[in-house]
This record gives C-alpha cells, structure tokens and sequence, in this order.
C-alpha cells in the first residue's frame, strides 16, 4: 500500500462519491415521473431537476440545522478515527513481524484486522443496529470498527516496510522493546501513520452520510429526513454541503501531507 | 548422539580449560552448530578463537553461513548447538538481562547501514548507547553532556562532523555507513561485528570504510571481525582470515597462508572462476 495505491484509492471514492450524487439525482427524477414518460419528456425532466433541486432562498434558510448536522457528522467521523488509530497503532506493533511481542498476540492482531476490515461499514451499522438501536454510538461504532480494520493494516506494512533493518540494529545495541518502539520505529513510521489517519478521516466523513442514514443520526439523517418528506432543495443543499466538506477535509490533509512528508 | 555427546564433552572440557587459563582469548567459539529448519544445517561444528586486538576477516560463497556466524557471536539468532564464550560469559544461556549487557559489549556494523533514516545523524548515533539506558531514560532521550561530546568527537574522527544535523536520508552510502560505524563505537565495545560493510559501496567509499575499519583495531584496540566478499580487500585488510563453505570452517590463518588452492577450496573452483571472469 503506497502512496500510488492510496492516490487511486482516493480516487475510486470521489468516483464512488460523484456517482451516490448522479444516483441521487437520477432517482429523484424517477419517483416523480415514469421512467419511459421521463425520458421521452427529457426536456421536463430537466426542467424538473432545474425548479426542485436548485438551492432555493427558502432551502438556505435552513442551512445553520445542516450545517449543524454536517458539523457533528465530520467531528464523529474524526473521532472514530483517532481513537481507532490509537487502537490501531498497538494492534499495527503486536501484528507486524519486527515488533511483535509473540505469535499468539500477532495472530489476534491480525486477526481482528482481517475481520473488522472485510466487513463494509454499512454492513457494521447494520449489525451494530440491532444491539445499540438507532443512535451516534452504533454510526461511531461502525465507523470505529472498519477503521481498526484499515488502519492495523495499513500500519503493519508501514511498519515493516520501514522499519525492520533499524529494529535490527538497535536489538543488536542492547535497546530495550520499547526504546526501539519509540525511537525507531514510531519515528520511521509516524509520517505514514498520519497520512493513513487523514485518509481514514476522509473516507469516513463519506461514509458516515451513508451510516447516518440507517442510524438516524448526522448529515445522513438530515439528507433522508428531506428526502422523505420531498423537499428536494433542501436535498440539493445537504449533498452540495457534504461536497463541499469533503474537498475542504481533502485539502486541508494534503496540506498537512505536504508539510510532513 | 555418540556425536552429540563429544561435542558436549569437548565445549564442557574447554570451558573448563578456559576457565582455569590465565589469558583467556575474547572469544571463543566451540563446536558452533546452527539450524533454522530441521533439514538444513547453516552451521556445524566451528571452532576458533579470537584474542582482543585482533583484526579477523571472514570470506566465503554466499549462503555459506557467513552472517549467520555473526548473528550467533551476539546472539541474534539462537544458538543450536555447541558454546560461543565471549568475555567470560557463555553467550547461548545468558538471561534477558545479561544478553542486553552482552550486547552493549559489542558493536554490529551492516551492509545496509541499519539507520533510522528520518532522524538525524547524531541522533543515530546516540542509539548506540540505549544499552545502558533505563527504558525511561532511553524513551525520554536522557543523554548525558559527555555522550553527547563522545558523539561529536567520533563523528569528528570519521570526517562527517559537518553532517551532524542533517537527516540520514540526504547522506552518500559511504556517510551513512560511517555513522553505522560511530554507532557502533560509542557503545564502547570490546568487539565490532561488520557484515559486508562495504557490499554496498563504491571502491573509493569502501577503501574509507575498511581503512576507518582497520583503524578501530589500530588505534583503540577494539577487536574487529568483518564478513567480506572481496577476497583481495580480505587479504589486504586483515591479518588472520577466516575461509567459511558451507556452514564449515574450511580455512584459518594469516593471509600468506591464503594460497590460490586454498581460495578455490572456500569458494569452490567453479564459483571462483565465475566470480573472477
Ligand atoms: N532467518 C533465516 N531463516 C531461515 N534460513 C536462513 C535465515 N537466514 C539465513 N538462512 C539460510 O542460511 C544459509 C546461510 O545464510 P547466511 O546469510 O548466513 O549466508 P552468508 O554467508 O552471509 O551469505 P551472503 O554472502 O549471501 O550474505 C542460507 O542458506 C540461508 O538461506
Ligand atoms: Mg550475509
């Protein structure tokens, strides 16, 4: 997993971002009209999504309850990361084969890492639904629990790829576990961790619209709360608002990449 | 078995021997036998012993167990069979505490330099000394004014004094290998293990390292044993040299005893004559 993988990775979600908005879109459109009626009334259509998904005077007035909503799903979406990476980091030491303590713990470690990530979050949500019912915990659980997943990986390889030859020559000094740890390895690794973290921000500030929709909570609740009740501007705001939130967390992390790289 | 128990008895004998003598070699290394798996044996049965002072180089075809030879001597690798005394201390049963002083004894220098390429030069160093650290001290980068001078004085020695802030990232092989190197010294060693110091390096980057090298022994008395590839440096460096083929000594003397028959006999004559054309 290197920068080259991440690069496309971030790609594929903005991809996977535009296409939920096209979607979106594309079904606001067939709720209201037929689908063959629509297509043969193209023109309408179009005019349709012209008069009802434009941001209107009246939807911008409720843009302080979005932005709200909005506010609480990106600090959700941070939290659940940097408390996974916490996590994370001690289960990357215990699974990677430089700094593992023994084979029992790298095989939990690894093991959980395997299970919580190839799970979708969705389908986190979805489970965790039913034990803790529909509120922010179970969407900053689900969000919690796929990020353990990712980021132990993604800590693992970063550690080993980076670290092994160092962790040898300090062993061989007479250092002690955690004089390597923190002095080799955690320097050797830290500027990746940290732009996996950034990452792992972004992509859950995607995902948690999509988990608040099943937990009723955040921006997702919002956007699905409109949507029911079809008032499609207010709709238009929310998915224009998440974009915006989006592309603002993205600069800022490559900003913050740029510095520590 | 029968073998079993007369290597047994033989490291028990010298041991004994050893310990009645009143100048014990540095290290002595006793019916050495070293496995990874069950079938294949890397090591069997290496006898020599070093005196302080000396400057060994050891030689043979790759796979031969070279770096494994020295990953017993500190204990990087578990020791299969047989004894390595170093120092007074039986280094295959020394407990956790003890392995970390015996460490501390000895310096290990590699081929691909080992450092933590993020942080600086005299950071790395300073890694060098963690040996005699408490975990806190160590975590807490404790490093007392003299370590510090002591780093700043080596690197002086080693000509990269000038480089002391920069990371190690931006060093040449040849400058990062001489802060391998001044690693390695200011653990205040009695032995410095090199495993291809110079594999990696150019021949004018190689004449600095082996000549900075053969200076350690020279001028501070630090005995050094260095795993070689190049026969020519070997014979040119060191004044005893070690033949390894196969897990097994095949060679051990002074370089004039290092005839062209015997060279062929470490490295087999074909692999030689690949080596050279
Ligand atoms: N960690 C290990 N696990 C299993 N086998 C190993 C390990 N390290 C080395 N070996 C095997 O032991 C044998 C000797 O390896 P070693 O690295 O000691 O040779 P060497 O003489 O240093 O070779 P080179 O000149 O290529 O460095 C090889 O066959 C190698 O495959
Ligand atoms: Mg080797």
């Amino acid at each position: 997993m290197n920068q080259k993988v991440m690069q496309k990775r971030k790609w594929q979600s903005t991809l996977f971002l535009l296409i939920i908005i096209a979607v979106t879109y594309l079904s606001a459109v067939i709720t209201n009209f037929n689908f063959v009626d629509g297509l043969a009334a193209f023109p309408a259509a179009i005019g349709w999504i012209i008069s009802n998904l434009l941001i209107t005077q009246e939807s911008l007035e409720r843009l302080p309850t979005i932005l709200e909503k909005l506010n609480e799903t990106v600090f959700m979406s941070i939290a659940a990361t940097t408390t996974a990476a916490v996590i994370s980091i001690f289960l990357g030491l215990m699974g990677s084969k430089t700094t593992s303590l023994n084979g029992i713990l790298s095989v939990v470690a690894r093991f959980i890492a395997a299970v919580s990530r190839n799970i979708p979050v969705v389908a986190w949500a979805l489970i965790l639904l039913l034990s803790f019912g529909q509120n922010s915990v179970t969407g900053y659980l689900a969000l919690f629990v796929g990020t353990v997943g990712f980021l132990t990986r993604a800590f693992i390889e970063s550690i080993d790829e980076a670290s092994q030859s160092s962790v040898e020559a300090l062993t061989a000094t007479g250092a002690t576990y955690f004089h390597i740890v923190n002095k080799a390895v955690i320097p050797q690794c830290l500027p990746q961790m940290i732009s996996w973290i950034l990452f792992m921000i972004e992509t859950n500030i995607r995902s948690a619209t999509l988990v608040g929709i099943l937990t009723g909570t955040g921006i997702g609740y919002t956007f699905d709360m409109y949507y029911k009740s079809m008032n499609y501007n207010a709709v238009a705001l929310v998915t224009f608002s998440i974009v915006i939130a989006v592309i603002i967390i993205e600069l800022i992390s490559n900003y913050i990449r740029k510095v520590i790289l | 078995m029968v073998e079993r128990v007369c290597t047994f008895f033989w490291a028990y004998s010298s041991f004994y021997k050893w310990k009645g003598e009143a100048i014990m070699s540095l290290l002595q290394v006793v019916g050495l036998g070293k496995s990874y798996d069950t079938e294949t044996k890397v090591l069997e049965n290496v006898n020599f012993d070093i005196e302080a002072g000396e400057f060994v180089s050891i030689i043979g075809p790759s796979g031969a167990g070279k770096s494994t030879l020295l990953r017993c001597i500190n204990r990087m690798v578990t020791i299969s069979e047989g004894n390595v005394l170093f120092d007074g201390a039986n280094v295959g049963t020394l407990g956790k505490k003890q392995l970390r002083r015996l460490r501390t004894n000895i310096g290990m220098v590699f081929q691909h330099y080992n450092l933590v390429p993020r942080l600086t030069v005299i950071e790395n160093v300073l890694h060098g000394r963690f040996g005699y650290k408490t975990t806190l001290q160590g975590v807490l980068g404790r490093f007392t004014e003299q370590e510090k001078k002591r780093a700043f004085y080596l690197l002086q020695k080693l000509g990269i004094e000038e480089h002391a802030y920069k990371r190690c990232d931006q060093l040449s092989g040849g400058q990062q290998q001489r802060v391998g190197i001044a690693r390695a010294l200011i653990q205040d060693p009695k032995l410095v293990l090199c495993d291809e110091p110079i594999a990696s390096l150019d021949p004018n980057a190689s004449k600095v390292i082996m000549d900075h090298l053969k200076s350690i022994t020279s001028e501070l008395g630090i005995t050094c044993m260095v795993n070689l590839h190049q026969v020519e440096v070997a014979q040119q460096y060191s004044d005893r040299i070690i033949g390894l083929n196969q897990g097994k000594v095949v060679f051990d003397g002074s370089n004039h005893q290092l005839t062209d028959d015997r060279i062929n006999r470490i490295y087999g004559t074909q692999t030689r004559e690949l080596i050279t054309v």
